[in-house]
């Protein structure tokens, strides 16, 4: 893995999914795909998370929460969009409820398609995730550096 | 030395000039001045005291005429007693003043000469103490009481109260010349008059609003400490008669050397004391006292009264090191500690936890007192410094934030620090002083710890280790609520303090920082020679080694979260929203619940009002702690006479 | 002399030991749930990351008050190794977890309030235990000095094992282990967030962690002074023991579940009066 982040914190956000994508990112935390060897752990606070991973697609109802979780979380950080209706919608996409993907509320990093998607799929979304995550935070750094000279 | 009569005639004085005084204006600029005055009389008091090289004086060996004066004042009392309970239905209480004035009248007219070994007036470092403590925090707490009181009785809460000021500004003065008298007496007859005087200057204070709760609660702590002060008279006209002397300081050699009457005596006063500093199963008049005026509650609390009872304790603290009554005072007094602060737990009401804590404070000396080693009474006196202080800063603080707040529930002071900052960080720092390392409490607790092993005292072990930290619970979850930022609306509230208020909170505050950063020294030019005199033997209670250590902790405390404080002041940090779920509407203050309808967040404390509430523990306490005095009592004049 | 070497030592030190410490856990508990589980460095990427993240608060009097509570439980372990009275530093201890519950509720954030509520509950369950260790050492060598302590003729367990008990015990409810978790876990989601740490990220939540590790090695020391007397050979033994009493810790919490505050209360209280309670007992009347 080399340099970079070595402990991707995650936060499990739950749109309107149908929980097919929540088991599976559950099941990359079990000891079969163990996502702890890369350091990834699932907190439940914003505040302390790096990734947002979110499952399900957008509603009416909680586009303001997942707007303020994601402005809770520190920079820098990414979004990773886990399975095809975090990623457009899907098939929920033309319900009356539905505003679309991830996207059309916060800007979304790694889109991870699949119903649902796999376990290997969705960490190989992290890892993406953290490659983005890298970048940023050495963009983060120059500024900070810039702001002191 | 012409000052010791003043300082105990000159309040007295004071307060008949008050009792006749019907305008509030020049009352109140008298009650300023003779605050003043009583302050600079105690300066020059103790000025004199050190001029003359800091040793004991016993003074006024020929007072056959003061004594007089005492026995027809002290009669005065028992009349007075004894019309306000028939005039209130309550007549067996008189029986309680009588038979103890009548035993001591007949003593003093009928019993033998006595022969004075010392004065009448004695001083030393203790009584010095005492009176630096009565001087200060109870002028402090006049100056205060004026613009309280004023406020008091322009609130429409106390409409129905009729104002009575002058009658309670000569209450007040007439307890502090009482409390005067009453620490710089020798003789143990004064000691009685002045004891009778001050339970019954706290019966009138407390029934101040002359409404139901008040009467009764009146009563029941005048009928609480007329008790003790019938133990106390029956112990002098026994010892008395025995020894032909009413001398204090005699009494407690004879008690060192386990005198068989002195024995009994010392129990008998120790008693009385309990009643006084309101131990189990006489705490309930102290929770009651909270009916009257914020000032006199100060007053009862922290300078006067209950300070009363441990000044008798430290007195007698040599004669009971290793007795069984040394045992029966030790054991109560930590039983109270212990179960008083778990009543503290349970209370919500700010002036009701203060109440609580004060008895398991007093609790705390008083074990210390029972087991009267030098290092325990060091303890104790530092506790009883600390409680003095902060704890009559509390009141005043408690009653100025009720006065601008309209409630005195600790649960209301969410977020006081932005309500109302300067109130709030008073209070911080009279809690903070109360039990935070490495002051107060926490340092008397240490000391008290390790003398209660060294005695092999296993009981007050248990209830030190138990009640120490129970303390630190109600105190620390008291802090976290002023601290929190708000849920309510977070505005400042309109402080409506006085000025004069403010001048008084202040000067309670910076003693109390002086205290805490000034302690090591006071320990060793104070408190040391005070625990060598009384035990005739020089030692370092705090070795250099612990002193060193405590003098880097009260820097550490004092300067990390200063200096803290100021670095993160500069940082540059993007500020985010509290956690609540992604629903948090914006301030921190209230959320979106799930009918899309905006949601006040309440956040509340811990209280378990229904496992340690006092209504639940106070009579099975009570009834134990009874339980214990009477048998041990039993076994100590038992012991006497088999 | 070794005493001020000591005291650097641990100042230095500590959070690396502390931090390998806490790594060697995530990776035996990892182990004991068949997983390969984190690298042993892990809580070290954990805090570097942390610190090079933009600064955030959601009060910035969340930041002196936790530098507070790191500075005085560093002062708590820095006392320890300079040998002064145990007493004072377990004082001193409660001085800084008084700071970190000004930490926990001054956002008066729902879950950071809740959880620094429980910490101050098991602040109250777990200081009777420690109290009495302290007393305990003082019978049995008779001195409060940790320096004296640990030169005595005979390791303090030999007369201590009651206390030894009930400290161990409570070790749980301080390390924040299951089932004494309250407050706050290390293991994520659960019924209120990050608990006292719910409203702490980025650099606070680094010096938080690097707290704890600090705490964990003052304890472990703790644990070390039961064993260690002026014999050499008891340092190993002690190092040993240690160890074992780590392990422990670990496999208690990872096979049990999070109990109420209630049964805390009763198990802890009532643990900590029947061994050190009846050891103090007995330790008096034969000493």
């Amino acid at each position: 893995m080399g340099k970079g982040l070595k402990s991707p914190w995650l936060l499990h956000y739950d749109g309107s999914s149908c929980n097919g994508c929540d088991i599976e990112v559950l099941a990359c935390l079990t000891p079969v795909y163990d996502a702890e060897r890369l350091g990834v752990m699932n907190t439940g606070d914003p505040l302390q998370a790096d990734i947002l991973v979110i499952t399900g697609g957008v509603n009416a109802q909680n586009e303001a929460t997942v707007k303020q979780l994601y402005e809770q979380m520190a920079d820098p950080k990414v979004v990773v969009a886990i399975g095809v209706c975090a990623c457009t919608g899907g098939v929920f996409k033309e319900c009356y409820n539905i505003k679309g993907g991830v996207d059309t509320t916060i800007p979304v990093d790694v889109y991870v398609p699949g119903c649902a998607a796999r376990p290997q799929a969705i960490i190989d979304g992290i890892l993406k995730g953290i490659e983005i995550y890298n970048q940023r935070a050495e963009a983060l750094e120059r500024e900070l550096e810039g702001g002191i000279a | 030395m012409a000052i010791i009569p003043f300082l105990i005639i000159f309040p007295l004085v004071i307060a008949i000039i008050m009792y006749c005084t019907r305008i509030n204006k020049i009352r109140n600029a008298i009650a300023y001045l003779s605050a003043v005055v009583i302050m600079v009389s105690v300066g020059v008091l103790v000025c004199q005291w050190i001029s003359k090289g800091m040793e004991t004086i016993t003074l006024y060996y020929n007072t056959e005429l003061v004594d007089h004066i005492i026995l027809a004042a002290e009669i005065v009392l028992m009349g007075v007693v004894t019309y306000l309970s028939f005039k209130y239905k309550k007549a067996w209480v008189s029986l309680l003043s009588i038979c103890p004035t009548a035993l001591i009248a007949y003593y003093e007219i009928f019993g033998p000469e006595t022969r004075e070994v010392v004065g009448h007036i004695y001083i030393d470092y203790l009584s010095i103490l005492m009176c630096i403590i009565v001087g200060i925090i109870g002028s402090l707490i006049v100056v205060y009481a004026v613009g309280y009181m004023h406020g008091y009785h322009h609130s429409a809460h106390h409409s129905n109260v009729t104002d009575r000021r002058y009658y309670f500004f000569a209450l007040l003065f007439l307890f502090l010349g009482a409390m005067f008298g009453f620490v710089l007496s020798e003789n143990l007859l004064w000691i009685d008059f002045f004891w009778e005087m001050t339970s019954i200057c706290s019966f009138l204070l407390i029934g101040y609003t002359r409404e139901e709760e008040a009467v009764n609660n009146s009563f029941r702590a005048l009928w609480m400490n007329l008790l003790g002060g019938c133990a106390l008279a029956i112990a002098i006209v026994y010892y008395g008669y025995t020894y032909e002397n009413v001398d204090l300081h005699v009494l407690v050699s004879m008690g060192t050397i386990q005198s068989k009457c002195a024995v009994i005596c010392v129990a008998l006063i120790s008693f009385a004391a309990l009643t006084k500093a309101a131990q189990l199963p006489f705490s309930t008049w102290l929770i009651g006292a909270m009916v009257a005026p914020t000032p006199s509650s100060a007053l009862l609390h922290s300078a006067t009264m209950v300070k009363a009872g441990i000044y008798v304790l430290l007195r007698l603290a040599p004669a009971m090191s290793g007795t069984l009554t040394g045992e029966m005072i030790a054991f109560v007094g930590g039983f109270t500690f212990l179960i008083t602060s778990f009543m503290a737990i349970a209370q919500s009401d700010g002036k009701k936890v203060l109440a609580f804590s004060t008895i398991s404070n007093l609790g705390l000396m008083v074990a210390c007192a029972g087991v009267g080693t030098s290092e325990t009474v060091w303890a104790a006196i530092f506790l009883m410094m600390f409680h003095a202080i902060s704890k009559s800063l509390l009141f005043q603080d408690i009653g100025a934030t009720e006065n601008a707040l309209g409630s005195r529930d600790v649960e209301d002071m969410h977020g006081l620090l932005y309500m109302l900052p300067k109130l709030a960080i008073f209070m911080f720092i009279g809690i903070a002083g109360m039990f935070l390392a490495p002051f107060g409490m926490l340092i008397s607790k240490w000391a008290a710890l390790k003398a209660s092993v060294d005695v092999r005292n296993i009981v007050l072990v248990f209830f030190i280790i138990f009640g120490s930290a129970t303390t630190s619970f109600y105190w620390t979850k008291w802090m976290g609520k002023i601290i929190s930022h708000s849920h309510l609306n977070g505005n400042p509230v309109k402080d409506k303090t006085k000025k004069n208020e403010m001048i008084s909170l202040t000067i309670h505050a910076i003693l109390m920082i002086a205290l805490c950063a000034l302690f090591p020294l006071v320990s060793e030019t104070f408190v040391n020679p005070l625990v060598n005199e009384m035990f005739g033997k020089s030692e370092n209670v705090l070795s250099n080694q612990v002193l060193f250590t405590l003098i880097i902790i009260i820097v550490v405390v004092f300067a990390v979260p200063f200096l803290a404080y100021l670095s993160s002041k500069q940082q540059k940090q993007d500020l985010k929203l509290s956690y609540m779920n992604g629903v948090n509407t914006g301030d921190n203050r209230a959320f979106t619940d799930s009918l899309g309808n905006e949601k006040t967040l309440w956040l509340s404390n811990f209280y378990f009002h229904k496992i340690i509430g006092s209504r639940k523990l106070m009579i099975p306490s009570q009834i134990f702690t009874l339980a214990v005095i009477v048998v041990m009592m039993c076994r100590i004049i038992g012991g006497v006479f088999l | 002399m070794i005493r001020i070497i000591l005291t650097i030592c641990y100042i230095l030190l500590a959070p690396l030991i502390g931090g390998l410490l806490d790594g060697l856990d995530r990776k035996i508990s990892a182990k004991m749930q068949r997983r390969v589980g984190p690298p042993l460095l892990q809580p070290f990427y954990d805090v570097s990351k942390l610190l090079t993240k933009r600064e955030t608060a959601v009060t910035k009097s969340q930041n002196f008050l936790l530098i507070s509570y790191m500075v005085l439980m560093i002062l708590t372990g820095a006392m320890f190794f300079s040998g002064t009275d145990i007493l004072m530093c377990f004082f001193v201890m409660s001085t800084a977890a008084t700071f970190l519950y000004f930490a926990g509720v001054v956002t008066s954030s729902p879950y950071a309030s809740i959880g620094a509520q429980r910490e101050l509950l098991s602040m109250m369950i777990y200081e009777p235990a420690v109290l009495f260790a302290c007393v305990g050492f003082y019978l049995a060598t008779g001195s409060f000095n940790v320096a004296d302590i640990a030169r005595s003729s005979d390791s303090a367990i030999m007369y201590l094992p009651g206390f030894f008990i009930a400290f161990v015990f409570i070790l749980t409810i301080k390390m924040r282990k299951s089932p004494f978790d309250l407050a706050t876990s290390h293991h994520p989601n659960q019924e209120i967030v990050k608990g006292i740490t719910s409203d702490i990220g980025t650099k606070n939540l680094a010096i938080f962690t690097v707290t704890e590790w600090y705490e964990n090695v003052f304890l472990m020391a703790v644990v070390s002074l039961f064993v260690v007397n002026k014999n050499p050979i008891s340092i190993v033994v002690a190092l040993v023991v240690v160890l074992l009493v780590y392990f422990l810790e670990i496999l208690i919490d990872n096979a049990s579940a999070r109990v109420k505050w209630q049964t805390m209360l009763k198990t802890t209280w009532v643990v900590t009066l029947f061994t050190a309670g009846v050891n103090l007992i007995i330790l008096m009347i034969i000493k």
